[in-house]
C-alpha cells in the first residue's frame, strides 16, 4: 500500500477500514541467504538496503524482542553530520545525504527536520577546534558555518550570555542537520524491507552462532535452529554477548546514557542547541516536549536506566546554559546502553569468521548513522568488500594503531570516556 | 457549588480571590484550583491536545488528565499545572492553555472534525511532498498547534533548592498504610521520613467519609500524624511527592513549598531531594481508572472517587443532577455520599449483573453507559440496560472502572508489575527495588481495614530487618468495605471512546495500530502516543492494554506493559538543577593574582575552572593586541611577571619516588640530580601524549611533578591510579599542591635583577636548576625554567604569600621597564619558541607526532611505551608537528585552517593537515603558526595552502621547523 | 548508587569515578595481543564484574568493586592496592 494525502482522505471517508500491517511478521524459515541480528535502526536499515540496493531479498531480520526497540527506539533524534576525523566525516557525510532522501525512498514521513546544529564554543582553543571541524565538514562537501557570539545571539537569543559561569564565545552550525522521529525510521525502513520480501522475525533471540570450519553456517535461536550463507550482528546493547557466542571478545564496553523530556510545550526552540561545557543538548520535538541529554552515566551497565548524579547535573546545565526552561517540567526519563568502543568510534567490518559480518561500536551515535549504516553493512554483505565511505571502521585499528578516530581526544582505549 | 456545612478541608469563612482566563472568582481556604472551579460552577477548564475538544476536572489528585492550566507570567510562568494540586491562595491568575483565541471559541477545534484523517499515525504517511515543505510548511504548523503550556521565554525564577537526606525507613505516602508503617518503624526506634504528596496526610482518608478507630478517619490521621510528628526521630514531609527510585536504596523527591510561603519567608519555591533510605514501604495509593465509552471525555465526567473527594474534603458537588457508573462497589458508595450531601442522582448504572442496591435510588444491573450528550459540558447520558436505551439527563457522570495500585516507584529500576486476576490489575512483584516493600492499597489491599493491617506489617517488618526491637502495636478498627470488580474497559458502540484524554488516544486507534500491526504494546503506544502525555498513562495505559489485548487477541499478561520512568510526577527543571544559574553552574578558582589582576583592567578568562588575566591593558591602548605585542615584547627585552599557579603540581615522595617517576614519564627521572628539573612527557597507556610538564628532584626521595593547567586533574587521578594499582609495590605516593602554593614567571633579560630585589639572596641556579630561597621569613622555592625562551624563573610561595609576592615582583619588573603579561602574550612566546599546549597535544597525538620520539626511554618500561610501538603510531606517513609563516599575498594564518599540497583542491582527500596555533610574532614581525602536517619533518622549506573555508581564508605557507625566536636556546640558558 | 569504600564507608556514586574492568597490566615488554587484550578487548559481562573506581571526591582511593552490570548491586569493594586483581 502506498501512503498518500489521497490515500488517508480515502481511509478517512470509508471509517479507515483499509489500513494494512506495516510490515508481516515472519515465521521463520529453514535457510536464508543472509541472517540479520538485531532488528533495531541499523539491522533494519541493512536488511532494507540488501533488498532494495542488491536485490537481496532471502534475508531474515531476527529480534529478540520488537522492531525499533533498543536505541533507535531510545535516543534523542539528532542527525547531523559534523564530524572532524577522517572515516567519520566521510561516512557521517554519506549518511545525511540519505536522510535527506529517506521519506521518497521509503515513503514514509519520518520527518527528518533541517532545523540545524549549533555547537556552543566557550574559549578561543574551542573555536580554534570548531574551525578545524568545520574546515573538515566543509572539505567533505557538508555545510558548516563558525558563528560569533552575536551570531549565536541572533539564532538563539534567550541562552544565557550576561551571566554565565562559561560565556559562549559563538559555535559551529550545521544548518542540513536536525532531528527526525526515530521510531518511525526504524518502521520505515521495516515496512521497506517486508515490502521488499525480506522477513522480519520478532520474538526471535538468537542463542548460538553456528560455525564450521571457520565458516558461519547458521544460528541457533528460541524459535529453532536457522541456517545462513551470512550472518551480521547488529545489536547494539548487546554487541558483546552476542560475538562471545562466535567466540570473539569485542572492544565494546556497555554504559548506560539518560535522555530526558519535558511535557509538552508551545515552539520555544527551533534548534538543536548543544553545551559542551556541560554535556547537554537539546532541542524540542514537534509534539512540544523539550528533549534533552547529557553523558554517560560513566559506569558498565545493561539497566537501560541511569541515576541521579548523572540527572540532575543534566538538569544543572539546561538551567545554566538557557534559563527560561527552569519552569519547564520534566515528565520521562529513559536510558539507552550504549556501544563504548575504544576510540569513540564505530566498527562495521569482517570478523575472523568466514560470513560473519560484525556491526558495533556506534557509542552515543547510532542513531543518524542508521541509513548509512544499513547502506555500507549492506554493501558490505552483499560484496565482501567494504564500502568505500566506511573503509576505516575496521576491528584490527586498535591492535594496529592505524585510523584511530578519537574525535573527543579522550583517549583510545576504554575507561577514558 | 458549594455546599453549606460540608467540607472538612476548608475553611469556609477565609475567603480568597483567584482568577481564571481572566474573570474574577472566589475561593476559600484549604481548596485547590479546581476545587474552587467546581464550586464556582466553571466546568470546562481545558482544551485537548489534539482534537482541541472542550475538556472538565477529572480527578482530585497529580494524575489529572484534563485540567491543565498556566499560572503567573513572565518569570513566574508556569506552564501545565494541575488545577487538581494547585492550592488556593489570594491573588492566584491561572490561565487555560493550547487554545486560541480563547477557551470558548477555539479556532484549532476544527480538528475534531478532521478526526476521521488524523487518526493514529497519520503523519507518518503523507506531508511528504514536495520534500522542501517538511520543514517550511508541515512541520511549523503541527508544531504551533501541538504542546500545551507556553514557557514565557524570559529566564525563569530562581527560587529552588537541592537538599539530601538519610534515614533508615522512607516511607511513600500517608494514607491508612503509610501512616501505619511510619508508627510502627518510629516505635521500634527508626529515623523515619514520611513523605506525603498532599498538602495533609490521611490519603483516601480526606476524601472518604468513614471511620478509624471511632472517630472520623480524616480525623485519626490528623492525630497520628500529629503524634509522629512530635517524635525526634520522624520527619513529615507534606508536599512531597517521591519522584523516582533509584540504585543503592536512593530516591528522588519534590517538596512543594506552600503558596506564599517564599514570598513571605524567603522560602524556596520547591526544593528537589536526593533520599537514602536503607528500607522503604510504598504506601502511594491507588488511582481509579475510567471506562471507556463513547464521549467519555465530556466536561462532567469525573471518576468517582474524585466526585467523593469534592464533596467531602472540599464540600463541592460537581453537579446538580448526578448519573453514577461503575464496576466495583465504589460505585455504591459514591450514590451514598452524593445524596448525603444532597445532590439528585438520577441512576446508579453497575455494569456487573446479579448485584443488589441498598440505597434509595433508580438502579441500573448489567447496565452500561454507552454515550454522553452536551456542548461544552455534560448534558445527558445515555444507558444502555436490559431493557434497552435509557437517556438521563444530568451534568455529572461519576465513573469507576476499578482502581490500579500505584506501583510505578516499585518498577523504576526495570521490574515489570505482575497482573492479578481477581483484582483486575498490575501489582508489583515481590523484591522489584531492592529494601523497598509495598502497602496498603498500592498492593492491591483496597479496604481501609487491609490497608491499615497492610501499612502495620510493612512497618513492622523494616523494624525487623533494621534489627530494631519489634513494638507492640496493633491496627485500629476500621471498614472493611467489599471491592468485587467485573472486569470493564470498554463499551462496545459508536463514537469515539477516549482511552488517553491528554493525548487524544481513543479505542479506534489503538484497534487501527494492533490491525497496522503495532501489536507489541510498545509500538502500540508509539504509534498512537497512547500514555506518552503529561500523565504518562496513569489515567489510561491499563485500559489501552486491555483494548489492545482484545484486539489482537491476546490476554493481558501476554500483552505487556510499557516501562515505568521516572520521575512520577513531573519536577520543574529549576528545581532539580536549582543552584546551577550563571555562577552556579561550576566551581570558580582565582589565583592568589586575582584580585590585583582585575584592579589593573586585565580581561579574565576562563582556563578550566580558574580564571587568567588575558592581559593588561595600559593607557592609550585601545586593542587587545597592542596590549599584546607589548607584554611580548616587554619579556623578550626587559621582563615580565606572569602568574602560573594554575599549573598543577604534585609532591612525589617515597624511597621508590624516582623509580615510580620513571614509570609514568617516557624519560628517565630516577637519572635527575637533586636540585635539578628536567621536562617530562606522560603518555595515556593507549600511547598518546597525555601531558607535558616539568619534574624537580627536590630531594633524594623527594619529586615536585608539574602539569598543565588542563590536565592537573587528570594526572593526579592517573598518579593515583598507577601508584595504587599498577605499581603499589613501589613505596610511593603523590598528592596534589596546586593550592598550597602560588608560583610565578618571572623571565626576560632582567629576570634575574627583578629576583635580586626581591630575595633575600639569589642563588647562582644553571639552566633547569632548583634551589631553596628566602623572601624574609618566607621558604620559597625557586625554579630556573623557561616557557618562553628567555632568561627565566619560576618562584613559588606558599599560597598565603602569593597576592604579597605577586606585587612585589610586579613592582619591581614595571620599575625596569617590564610588567605582569597575560596568555596572549604567554601564548605569543610560546610559539614564537615552538613549544606546545593542549592545542597540539589534543589527544589524539604520539610523542612521535611531536618529534619526541628521542624522549622515549627504551631502557624502561612505562605507561604507555608498549601501545606507543604499535606500527600504525610511528608511521613516516602521519602528521606531524611543524611550524608555518606565510609567504605569499596573505599574511594571516588561522588556527583550525587545514592544510593542503600547494596545487590540490581543498577537499577531503586531499587533506594533508591542519593549523593548530596562530599568532602574530611582534618580535619577527609576521604571522607564525604551529600545526600538524602529514609527512611534515620532511617537507621543511616546502609550500602548503592552509585553507579555512569558514572564514573565506586561503594562505600559501612555507613549513618551518616549529620555533623561530634563538632556536638554539642561548637566551634561555644564558 | 552508592559504593562501600573500605576507607570512608557507603558515599555516593558521585564522589566516584569508573575505569571498566579491573585487569593486569601486561609485563611490560612490546606490543602484542595480550597488551590488546588489556587496552581493549573486553569480556564486558551482563552480570556480576569486577571493576575499578577512583574515589576521586573523596579519599583518592582506587577501589576494585564487584557490581552486578545489570541490577547495579553492589557487592563489596576493596582498595585495589591490596591483593591481585589489578
Amino acid at each position: 500500500m502506498r501512503f498518500s494525502a489521497l490515500r488517508i482522505l480515502k481511509e478517512g471517508l470509508t471509517g479507515n477500514r483499509g489500513w494494512q500491517a506495516h510490515w508481516a511478521d515472519a515465521t521463520p524459515k529453514d535457510r536464508y541467504e543472509v541472517v540479520i541480528i538485531g532488528g533495531g535502526g541499523h539491522g533494519l536499515a541493512t536488511a532494507y538496503y540488501l533488498a532494495a540496493r542488491h536485490g537481496i531479498t532471502n534475508v531474515a531480520v531476527l529480534e529478540k524482542g520488537y522492531l525499533g526497540g533498543g536505541n533507535v527506539g531510545r535516543n534523542t533524534t539528532i542527525v547531523r553530520a559534523n564530524y572532524g576525523l577522517p572515516g567519520n566525516s566521510e561516512f557521517y557525510s554519506h549518511s545525511l545525504r540519505l536522510w535527506e532522501g529517506l521519506e521518497q525512498e521509503l515513503n514514509y514521513n519520518v520527518m527528518m527536520s533541517q532545523r540545524g546544529v549549533l555547537n556552543l564554543c566557550h574559549s578561543d582553543g574551542q573555536r580554534d577546534a570548531f574551525a578545524r571541524r568545520g574546515n573538515a565538514m566543509r572539505n567533505q562537501g557538508d555545510d558548516a558555518e563558525l558563528l560569533d557570539r552575536e551570531g549565536v545571539r541572533r539564532m538563539v537569543p534567550f541562552l544565557d550570555f550576561e551571566s554565565a559561569r562559561f560565556p559562549i564565545h559563538g559555535g559551529l552550525l550545521q544548518r542540513r542537520a536536525g532531528t527526525a522521529r526515530h521510531d518511525a525510521v526504524a518502521w520505515g525502513f521495516a515496512r521497506g524491507a517486508s515490502a521488499r520480501g525480506v522477513d522480519l522475525i520478532q520474538n526471535c533471540e538468537v542463542t548460538g552462532i553456528d560455525i564450521a570450519d571457520g565458516r558461519v553456517t547458521g544460528v541457533q535461536t528460541t524459535r529453532g535452529a536457522i541456517r545462513a550463507g551470512k550472518v551480521a550482528m547488529i545489536v547494539a546493547g548487546r554487541s558483546s554477548q552476542v560475538a562471545a557466542m562466535a567466540g570473539m571478545r569485542l572492544p565494546i564496553e556497555s554504559h548506560v546514557l539518560q535522555a530526558f523530556v519535558t511535557e509538552g510545550l508551545k515552539p520555544c526552540l527551533d534548534h538543536v542547541v548543544t553545551f559542551g561545557m556541560g554535556h547537554f543538548y537539546i532541542s524540542q520535538s514537534d509534539k512540544g516536549g523539550l528533549v534533552f541529554g547529557g553523558d554517560l552515566d560513566f559506569y558498565a551497565s545493561y539497566a537501560a536506566r541511569g541515576n541521579l548524579p548523572m540527572a540532575e547535573h543534566v538538569m544543572e546545565a539546561g538551567l545554566a546554559l538557557m534559563p527560561m526552561i527552569g519552569n519547564a517540567q520534566l515528565l520521562r526519563s529513559w536510558g539507552g546502553i550504549m556501544d563504548m568502543s575504544p576510540d569513540g568510534s564505530p566498527i562495521i567490518d569482517r570478523t575472523h569468521v568466514e560470513g560473519l559480518i560484525v556491526n558495533c561500536g556506534w557509542c552515543y551515535g547510532g542513531f543518524k548513522a542508521v541509513p548509512g549504516s544499513g547502506d555500507v553493512t549492506a554493501h558490505l554483505i552483499a560484496t565482501g568488500t567494504p564500502h568505500p565511505v566506511a573503509a576505516r571502521f575496521r576491528l584490527d585499528r586498535f591492535a594496529t594503531g592505524r585510523g584511530l578516530m578519537d574525535e573527543e581526544g579522550t583517549g583510545s582505549q576504554h575507561n577514558l570516556h | 457549588m458549594r455546599i453549606d456545612g460540608k467540607g472538612r478541608g476548608i475553611d469556609h469563612s477565609r475567603v480568597l480571590r483567584f482568577s481564571f482566563d481572566g474573570q474574577g472568582y472566589e475561593g476559600v481556604a484549604g481548596d485547590t484550583l479546581a476545587s474552587a472551579l467546581l464550586a464556582n460552577g466553571v466546568r470546562m477548564v481545558a482544551r485537548s491536545f489534539k482534537y482541541h475538544r472542550p475538556r472538565g476536572i477529572m480527578t482530585a489528585g497529580s494524575e489529572e488528565p484534563n485540567a491543565l492550566v498556566t499560572l503567573g507570567r513572565g518569570a513566574a510562568q508556569a506552564p501545565n499545572q494541575r488545577a487538581t494540586v494547585v492550592e488556593m491562595h489570594e491573588g492566584l491568575e491561572a490561565r487555560s492553555q493550547n487554545r486560541w483565541p480563547s477557551l470558548g471559541f477555539d479556532v484549532l477545534a476544527v480538528n475534531d472534525l478532521m478526526a476521521p484523517f488524523i487518526g493514529a499515525g497519520f503523519y507518518y504517511k503523507t506531508f511528504m511532498w514536495p520534500r522542501a515543505f517538511w520543514e517550511r510548511v508541515y512541520e511549523p504548523a503541527i508544531r504551533r498547534a501541538a504542546g500545551l503550556g507556553a514557557l514565557s521565554g524570559v529566564a525563569a525564577e530562581d527560587g529552588h533548592e537541592r537538599a539530601y537526606a538519610h534515614c533508615d525507613l522512607l516511607v511513600i505516602g500517608a494514607g491508612p498504610a503509610g501512616l501505619m508503617a511510619a508508627w510502627a518503624a518510629a516505635e521500634a526506634g527508626a529515623d523515619v521520613i514520611l513523605a506525603e504528596e498532599d498538602l495533609a496526610p490521611g490519603g483516601r482518608l480526606l476524601a472518604e467519609a468513614e471511620e478509624v478507630d471511632g472517630i472520623e478517619g480524616a480525623d485519626w490521621a490528623a492525630g497520628l500524624a500529629r503524634d509522629l510528628a512530635a517524635r525526634p526521630n520522624v520527619r513529615i514531609m507534606t508536599r512531597t511527592s517521591v519522584t523516582g527510585a533509584y540504585d543503592g536504596g536512593t530516591y528522588g523527591a519534590f517538596e512543594r513549598s506552600a503558596p506564599g510561603m517564599a514570598a513571605r519567608h524567603g522560602a524556596p519555591k520547591g526544593c528537589f531531594w536526593r533520599i537514602v533510605a536503607r528500607r522503604a514501604v510504598l504506601a502511594s495509593g491507588a488511582l481509579e481508572r475510567p471506562v471507556a465509552f463513547a464521549a467519555n471525555d465530556r466536561p462532567g465526567v469525573m471518576m468517582a472517587g474524585a466526585v467523593r473527594a469534592y464533596l467531602n474534603r472540599w464540600g463541592v458537588a460537581p453537579g446538580q443532577s448526578a448519573v453514577v457508573f461503575g464496576n466495583n462497589d465504589g460505585a455504591h458508595r459514591t450514590v451514598a455520599d452524593l445524596q448525603g450531601a444532597g445532590v439528585h442522582v438520577a441512576a446508579l448504572v453497575d455494569a456487573r449483573t446479579g448485584v443488589e442496591c441498598a440505597l434509595d435510588v433508580p438502579f441500573y444491573a448489567g447496565a452500561q453507559v454507552t454515550g454522553t450528550s452536551g456542548r461544552r459540558g455534560l448534558e445527558a447520558v445515555m444507558v444502555a440496560t436490559a431493557k434497552g436505551e435509557v437517556r438521563l439527563a444530568a451534568d455529572c457522570l461519576a465513573v469507576s472502572g476499578g482502581w490500579n495500585p500505584t506501583v510505578h516507584l516499585a518498577c523504576h529500576m526495570g521490574a515489570r508489575p505482575v497482573w492479578d486476576e481477581s483484582l483486575a490489575a498490575f501489582l508489583a512483584p515481590e523484591g522489584a527495588v531492592p529494601g523497598m516493600e509495598v502497602a496498603g492499597a498500592a498492593a492491591g489491599r483496597f479496604s481501609t481495614r487491609a490497608c491499615l493491617a497492610s501499612g502495620l506489617e510493612a512497618g513492622l517488618r523494616a523494624a525487623r530487618d533494621l534489627g530494631l526491637p519489634v513494638p507492640n502495636i496493633t491496627a485500629p478498627p476500621a471498614q472493611d468495605g467489599r471491592y468485587d470488580i467485573l472486569p470493564l474497559w470498554q463499551v462496545p458502540g459508536r463514537g469515539r471512546a477516549w482511552l488517553d484524554f491528554q493525548n487524544d488516544v481513543t479505542v479506534k486507534d489503538v484497534v487501527q495500530a494492533a490491525k497496522e500491526n503495532f501489536r507489541s504494546v510498545e509500538h502500540m503506544k508509539r504509534y498512537t502516543t497512547q500514555g506518552m502525555a503529561p500523565d504518562q498513562g496513569k489515567n489510561s495505559n491499563v485500559a489501552a492494554l486491555a483494548v489492545l489485548a482484545a484486539a489482537s487477541g491476546r490476554t493481558i499478561p501476554e500483552t505487556g506493559t510499557t516501562t515505568f520512568r521516572p520521575p512520577y510526577v513531573p519536577v520543574p527543571v529549576a528545581a532539580m538543577g536549582a543552584g546551577a544559574r550563571g555562577k552556579g553552574f561550576a566551581p570558580e578558582r582565582l589565583t592568589t593574582s586575582h584580585g590585583a589582576s582585575v584592579v589593573r583592567g586585565a580581561p579574565m578568562i576562563e582556563a578550566g575552572l580558574w580564571y587568567r588575566p588575558s592581559y593588561f591593558p595600559r593607557a592609550g591602548e585601545t586593542h587587545w593586541r597592542q596590549s599584546c605585542d607589548r607584554e611580548v615584547a616587554m619579556v623578550r627585552q626587559s621582563v615580565g611577571v606572569c602568574d602560573v599557579s594554575t599549573l598543577g603540581k604534585i609532591d612525589v615522595q617515597g624511597p621508590d619516588a624516582a623509580r615510580f617517576l620513571d614509570f609514568v614519564y617516557t624519560n628517565a627521572m630516577s637519572k635527575l640530580a637533586e636540585g635539578r628539573v628536567r621536562y617530562g612527557l606522560m603518555l595515556r597507556e593507549d600511547g598518546h601524549v597525555m601531558d607535558d610538564g616539568t619534574c624537580a628532584r627536590l630531594g633524594a626521595a623527594h619529586y615536585l611533578v608539574t602539569t598543565t593547567t588542563a590536565a592537573a586533574g587528570q594526572v593526579m587521578r592517573h598518579l593515583d591510579f598507577a601508584a595504587q594499582v599498577l605499581r603499589s609495590d613501589l613505596d610511593a605516593r603523590a598528592i596534589s599542591v596546586t593550592e598550597q602554593w602560588a608560583q610565578f614567571a618571572v623571565a626576560g633579560p632582567n629576570a634575574r635583577d627583578v629576583l635580586a630585589g626581591v630575595l633575600d639572596e639569589v642563588p647562582d641556579l644553571p639552566f633547569m636548576g632548583f634551589g631553596e630561597v628566602r623572601i624574609g621569613a618566607v621558604a620559597a622555592r625557586l625554579f630556573r625554567i623557561s616557557f618562553s625562551g628567555e632568561l627565566g624563573y619560576e618562584i613559588a610561595v606558599p599560597a598565603r604569600f602569593g597576592a604579597a609576592l605577586s606585587d612585589l615582583l610586579v613592582a619591581r619588573a614595571e620599575a625596569m621597564g617590564g610588567g605582569a603579561y597575560g596568555m596572549e602574550a604567554l601564548n605569543v612566546l610560546r610559539i614564537e619558541k615552538g613549544f606546545i599546549t593542549h592545542a597540539e597535544i589534543h589527544g589524539r597525538v604520539t610523542a612521535f607526532d611531536i618529534g619526541m620520539q628521542g624522549v622515549m626511554s627504551t631502557k624502561k618500561d612505562f605507561v604507555g611505551r608498549a601501545a606507543a610501538s604499535r606500527p600504525g603510531l610511528m608511521e613516516e606517513g602521519r602528521e606531524q608537528l611543524v611550524g608555518l609563516k606565510p609567504v605569499g599575498e596573505i599574511k594571516e594564518i588561522l588556527a583550525g585552517a587545514h592544510l593542503f599540497d600547494e596545487g590540490a583542491e581543498a577537499v577531503s582527500a586531499n587533506d594533508r593537515g591542519y593549523v593548530t596555533s596562530a599568532c602574530y610574532s611582534p618580535t619577527l614581525g609576521h604571522v607564525i603558526a604551529l600545526g600538524f602536517l602529514a609527512r611534515g619533518r620532511a617537507r621543511i622549506g616546502e609550500r602548503v595552502r592552509a585553507v579555512d573555508h569558514l572564514r573565506g581564508s586561503v594562505t600559501i605557507c612555507e613549513v618551518c621547523a616549529p620555533g623561530w625566536v634563538d632556536p638554539e636556546g642561548g637566551r634561555m640558558r644564558g | 548508587m552508592r559504593l562501600p569504600c573500605p576507607l570512608c564507608g557507603a558515599r555516593d556514586i558521585r564522589e566516584f569515578s569508573h575505569m571498566g574492568a579491573a585487569l593486569a597490566r601486561p609485563d611490560g615488554g612490546d606490543w602484542g595481543p595480550d597488551w590488546n587484550d588489556y587496552l581493549h578487548n573486553r569480556d564486558n559481562p551482563a552480570g556480576q564484574t569486577e571493576e575499578l573506581w577512583y574515589h576521586g571526591q573523596g579519599c583518592g582511593g582506587w577501589l576494585v568493586v564487584t557490581r552486578d552490570t545489570v541490577r547495579h548491586e553492589v557487592r563489596g569493594a576493596r582498595l585495589a592496592g591490596e591483593g591481585a586483581g589489578a
